[in-house]
């Protein structure tokens, strides 16, 4: 029961993990010279490395704000399964602790759903899309089977 | 109001070690226009000492990508002297008051070629060590909204809206819960002699000692009717006592 338990957090945990590293790490674009994400576009021009703030369009910001949305849907999450953890009774399913990751895991679907598709105009030809875009796209399955996992369990002992 | 704050911090000036002395320069910090607009571009500054008859203005321009910086506006000995050579001869107009600290300088009819770095230094001498503060001039087709606001407003309403769904939920379990008792304590209330009734719709939601054993069981009938419809949500919440 208690291994099981840690799993389940070990698990919840993870995807929180990489919800954040994807969010704030500069690496959604890469290219030779530079590289960018949703927050800022550094690049490095005759040996000096200097940023500036990503380009003001609102398809950005939309996904600015469903990345932290699904960090801060998440975290919940966590405090709600503590809480639901220590109150439910016997037999009961943790619903609600589900449901906050579950939304956690779509606004990321969503987030990386929108960057893809607005990619062709925001990712150069000469540039790729970088390890931060991956683990968004990795942490939107590992989130959604860790709420289903939560609809699905039931309180023992 | 200003000369009194200069006189003061003159005076206390004897007091205060000298490199505190510095002056500070304002500029905003990033500007957007639509092409063919006119900007103004504002720069003030804050100095301890008494605005000097010799203080000078500079602006220098820097193109986005370029590495170097050439000097566009320079006001001194109280005379402006504007650009007359580079990109922005007769687009370029000071539009400042030194007088009142403040140097500004209107640029016209702007075109994609104006993004870049706009940089004032001003010196009020004896007041001359300091920052100079640079400005980013962006022009647009057309204005973009700014950095954040959308970010702030989809975040706002999903958190607002989460708020307002357990505010929600809390006051329905609140409202039914009282629905319940109050419906019970009205049927004892029929029941009952007129005087008992109206005492017992006194008497705290939890005090159900004071009534006789049939209705405390319809009470607790129509109380697990309610908790039932609750388990069909999918919430268990511990039964009334």
């Amino acid at each position: 029961m208690l291994i099981l338990l840690l799993g389940i957090v070990f698990l919840h945990v993870a995807a929180l993990v990489l919800l954040f590293v994807s969010t704030t790490v500069s690496a959604w674009t890469t290219g030779a010279a530079r590289s960018s994400d949703l927050w800022h576009n550094c690049s490095t021009t005759n040996g000096e490395f200097h940023c500036e703030p990503a380009s003001t369009g609102e398809w950005i910001q939309a996904v600015q704000a469903l990345m932290i949305l699904s960090i801060i849907f998440s975290v919940i999450a966590l405090i709600v399964f503590f809480c639901q953890l220590f109150t439910l009774q016997k037999g009961g399913r943790f619903f609600l602790t589900g449901t906050f990751q579950i939304f956690a895991s779509l606004f990321v679907m969503s987030g990386a759903v929108i960057y893809t598709v607005m990619s062709p105009k925001w990712v150069a030809p000469t540039e790729t899309l970088g390890w931060a875009y991956i683990l968004a796209w990795v942490a939107f399955p590992l989130a959604l089977i860790s709420g289903l996992i939560y609809v699905i369990l039931r309180k023992r002992e | 109001m200003l000369t009194i704050l200069a006189l003061a911090s003159i005076v206390l000036l004897g007091i205060v070690p000298q490199q505190s002395e510095a002056i500070v320069i304002y500029t905003g910090w990033e500007r957007h226009a639509l092409v063919g607009s006119d900007i103004r571009l504002s720069c003030s500054f804050f100095s301890w000492r008494w605005t000097s008859e010799d203080v000078t203005f500079s602006w220098s321009y820097r193109p986005d990508g370029a590495r170097d910086s050439i000097s566009i506006f320079h006001y001194t000995g109280g005379a402006p002297y504007v650009d007359n050579k580079g990109p922005f001869r007769d687009r370029l107009e000071f539009v400042g008051n030194p007088a009142r600290r403040d140097g500004s300088i209107l640029l016209k009819n702007l075109d994609y070629g104006d993004n870049g770095t706009f940089t004032c230094d001003a010196k009020n001498p004896p007041d001359i060590v300091g920052r100079a503060s640079s400005v980013r001039l962006l022009v647009f087709e057309k204005v973009p909204i700014q950095a954040g606001v959308i970010t702030g407003a989809i975040i706002g309403a999903v958190l607002g809206l989460l708020v307002l769904i357990v505010v929600i939920y809390y006051l329905m379990r609140f409202l039914v819960a009282r629905r319940v008792f109050n419906l019970s304590v009205s049927k004892h209330g029929r029941k009952g002699k007129g005087k008992e009734g109206s005492q017992q719709r006194q008497a705290s939601p939890l005090d159900v000692g004071s009534l006789t054993t049939t209705q405390r069981q319809q009470l607790t009938a129509t109380a697990h009717k309610h908790r039932t419809t609750q388990v069909i949500d999918g919430h268990l919440t511990p039964p009334p006592p």
